[in-house]
């Protein structure tokens, strides 16, 4: 670990960052999950009942959180271009719907989103640093988000080295973060843990203060390419995480929960562990993002069944 | 620093409001319906009143009436034993799978009907209809379902071979789980052959009449489940028939002592499942997290209306500040209010009395010096309320710390070493329960060995099935409920 390293870390972390030992044992002084006892509270929170105007706000919330997101071989200018429209209008029959978060790509269709969008205040994600799998140098990673800043992305979404983090090469993963941030320039830095892969609430727990420390704006559950995706209860570490954080060190960072996510249910459901675990204060599409395809779907459909009384087919939606 | 002002889009920051409030989301009463009087249950009828008299039962979140029901006398108690009496004979000599087929038609009932259940026992305790739909009436079916497979392997259950069944049962139940309770007493009862006379509490005496109605939807024998409402004496009267074979009781320790001294020199069989004071203790190397949630859930479930509550929170006292800090922080989310809204978290208090010994007891524990920390919320105007209250400071030479205060208060003390928490953990005359947090397999084992405490929860709290044998050390009470070990208090060996 170099010099980088303290410039990535908050005051209070300083100490904790100073060295690859130091760092390793603060990760590992973090206190543990208890699996059992978090799923039971997930699950137990599941049980709020969302209705009427409580629901109405949620799912405007929630839409105006999506990260509308296409990552695929075959995306085209077209398709791009087609997903701007919907995120800056989702519900072209209503100017009261909100627009989403921002619109995610690969890097090299940023300058084509960016031009879509204009000035609509919609942002541009550009996955970056190897996306999904991190498997390249770090020379190749900082070129890949090069390439996203400089095309004119707002927010870059990185993925950690999973592989260094598992054999327990933490400096190593903290000084990529380091180097992506500044790289990211006035981007906001998203850290992709894939916690599929990390598969411990424990390892989620040390990963995301690992992202936090190295200076990264968000904290992000997963690529969408690895089954298991975004959970609830991984969900819930992240954002006790980034309340923890903001208690020792005053910085409020965020969390994005990404892939499998597709119902308005499951999304209110997302809305009360935010509210209840990290503080209503994180309410906001600054510090929480659903980074989802379909899910903005259902949310219209919701939204115009909850107006209308009417729940209505998909064919009367835009698709993208 | 906050980030907040980064790419925020403009069009959605109105969005952002300080809180969502969720919408209120209330429970349809009108899946119940209440009959304004209530006769006893006798002998597979319903029969009115020979000796006795008649009251009602509030809702104690509105303070409304929600129907009257009978005092049983002593000669409504007599003819309810008479009948147990009379359905032993044949209830007991029943093909043990044509029993296990009975408790199984309860079971389904109670769960086809559990919206009925649940919204009765919220509107007759108080306690919220989260707790009741989730809790309390999905286990009250789970005992019937585990005891019914009893029925026809009480060879297995310990006793020898061919074990018997002891007669006609007299139990009385509290007022917190009622229907759970119900459920404690009469599955095992049944299950080993037994008939019953129940008495529930004296006010919340409605879910127990309903499961009158569940019997005989059920075709159960007539007489083998008698159900006598009423008050402390007619529950005094039912324990010292003399026609009962058997006295099961779950209430206070008082009231313990007092059974204990009417059936001494009897052949009566007793069990007796009284107070607690249970220890929670949390080490500092407990997933805090969890330990926090432990915390809340082993005190303020039920608004703290647990014989097994974990009412004394005893800390590690390197971490005392973060905990308490932890703990009141997520306090801070909790929901009170209407019990039939189905995001409350904690409902009113069962009744008048109990609230009035939970004021005299908090002021007991401010006037000894402890610092008293309660939940910033208003309260209802009508019912029972008492905010979530929890004591830092305290010393185990406190009355707040020392007597069970059955309600949604919590003490924190704390130790230094394993040993210190033991020793203050059994520092009680009680001895029901404990709880231990640790992220260290080999201390949990070692605690649940010295913990003097018929259940020792480790990283979690008040978790209940029927397999789990129940019970208590010292004032707690003696005799187990559920598994295995339950079943011994409804069986004696072959002749």
């Amino acid at each position: 670990m170099s010099v980088t390293a303290r410039q990535g870390a908050p005051p209070e972390l300083l100490e904790a960052t100073r060295s690859e030992a130091a760092l390793r044992s603060f990760l590992h002084g973090l206190g543990g999950v208890d699996a059992v006892g978090l799923e039971t509270r997930v699950a137990g929170l599941a049980t709020r009942s969302i209705k009427k105007d409580a629901k109405l706000a949620g799912i405007d919330l929630a839409i105006a959180m999506v990260d509308l997101t296409t990552l695929e071989g075959q995306d085209t200018p077209g398709k791009v271009r087609a997903l701007c429209a919907k995120g800056i209008h989702p519900d072209p029959g209503d100017d009261d719907c909100p627009s989403v978060a921002a619109i995610c790509v690969y890097p090299d269709l940023v300058a084509t989103a960016v031009e879509a969008l204009g000035d609509s205040g919609v942002g541009v994600a550009a996955v970056a640093t190897a996306f999904p799998a991190g498997r390249s140098s770090l020379e190749v990673k900082i070129a890949d988000t090069t390439l996203a800043v400089e095309a004119g992305a707002s927010e870059v979404d990185m993925v950690i080295d999973r592989g260094a983090f598992l054999s327990g090469r933490y400096g190593q993963v903290f000084d990529e973060i380091v180097a992506a941030r500044e790289a990211s320039g006035n981007a906001k830095l998203k850290v992709i843990l894939e916690t599929g892969e990390l598969a411990t609430y424990d390892n989620v727990r040390r990963a995301s203060w690992l992202a936090l420390a190295a200076g990264g704006d968000v904290i992000k559950t997963s690529t969408g390419k690895v089954s298991p995706a975004a959970t609830r209860p991984v969900t819930a570490v992240l954002l006790q995480a980034v309340r923890d954080f903001a208690r020792l060190t005053g910085e409020v960072r965020g969390v994005k929960a990404a892939g499998g996510i597709r119902t308005s249910k499951d999304a209110l459901r997302y809305l009360v562990l935010v509210q209840e675990v990290a503080g209503p204060g994180w309410l906001t599409p600054d510090l929480f993002r659903f980074g989802a395809s379909s899910l903005l779907d259902d949310l219209l459909l919701q939204r115009t069944s909850q107006r209308t009384g009417r729940y209505h087919s998909a064919d009367y939606l835009p698709m993208a | 620093m906050a980030r907040t002002d980064l790419d925020t889009p403009t069009s959605v920051t109105d969005l952002v409001t300080p809180t969502w409030e969720y919408a209120p989301a209330p429970q349809a009463t009108d899946v119940v319906s209440i009959a304004a009087t209530n006769d006893l249950f006798i002998g597979g009828d319903w029969v009115s009143t020979r000796d006795g008299s008649t009251t009602a039962t509030l809702n104690p979140a509105t303070e409304e009436q929600l129907a009257t029901y009978t005092v049983a006398g002593p000669a409504d108690v007599d003819a309810a034993v008479a009948a147990a009496r009379t359905a032993f004979a044949s209830w007991s000599r029943l093909r043990p799978a044509t029993r296990g087929a009975h408790l199984y038609r309860i079971a389904r009932i109670m769960q086809e009907r559990a919206r009925e259940f649940a919204v009765l026992e919220s509107l007759d305790n108080g306690k919220p209809i989260r707790e009741s739909r989730d809790v309390d009436v999905p286990t009250a079916a789970a005992h019937f379902f585990y005891h019914a497979g009893w029925a026809d392997k009480l060879d297995w259950a310990g006793l020898g071979p061919g074990p018997r069944p002891l007669g006609v049962a007299g139990q009385v139940i509290p007022w917190n789980f009622p229907l759970l309770m119900l459920a404690w007493k009469i599955a095992p009862a049944l299950a080993c052959g037994n008939t019953v006379v129940l008495k529930p509490a004296e006010t919340t005496p409605l879910t127990a009449l309903l499961f009158a109605e569940v019997c005989q939807q059920a075709d159960l024998p007539p007489g083998v489940v008698n159900i006598v409402t009423g008050d402390g004496d007619t529950g005094a009267h039912l324990v010292s028939h003399d026609g009962v074979d058997k006295v099961a009781f779950t209430g206070s320790t008082a009231v313990g002592k007092a059974i204990a001294r009417q059936v001494a020199g009897s052949d009566k069989k007793v069990t007796l499942e009284l107070g607690g004071k249970a220890a929670n203790i949390v080490f500092d190397d407990a997933a805090m997290d969890q330990a926090v949630e432990g915390i809340v859930n082993g005190i303020f479930f039920n608004q703290g209306h647990v014989c097994c509550a974990g009412s004394r929170l005893l800390v590690q006292e390197n971490v005392h500040e973060e905990v308490v800090d932890r703990l009141t922080e997520r306090l801070g989310t909790l929901r009170l209010g209407d019990p039939l809204d189905k995001n409350t978290d904690i409902g009113a208090i069962n009744s008048s009395d109990q609230l009035g010994r939970i004021t005299d007891l908090v002021a007991a524990g401010e006037a000894e010096g402890a610092t008293k920390w309660e939940l910033d919320c208003a309260l209802p105007t009508n019912g029972f309320w008492f905010r979530p209250t929890v004591f830092t400071g305290v010393e185990q030479s406190h009355t707040i710390a020392t007597d069970e205060i059955f309600g949604p208060v919590l003490s924190v003390l704390t130790f230094r070493t394993p040993d210190e928490a033991v020793a203050k953990a059994n520092n009680t005359p009680y001895g029901l329960s404990a709880g231990v947090w640790t992220e260290k397999g080999s201390r949990i084992l070692e605690m649940a060995g010295r913990l003097r405490a018929g259940v020792v929860w480790a990283n979690t709290f008040n978790r209940f099935d029927p397999t789990s044998p129940f019970g208590g050390y010292k004032e707690s009470g003696y005799g187990r409920e559920g598994g295995r070990h339950g079943l011994s208090a409804y069986l004696k060996p072959a002749a």
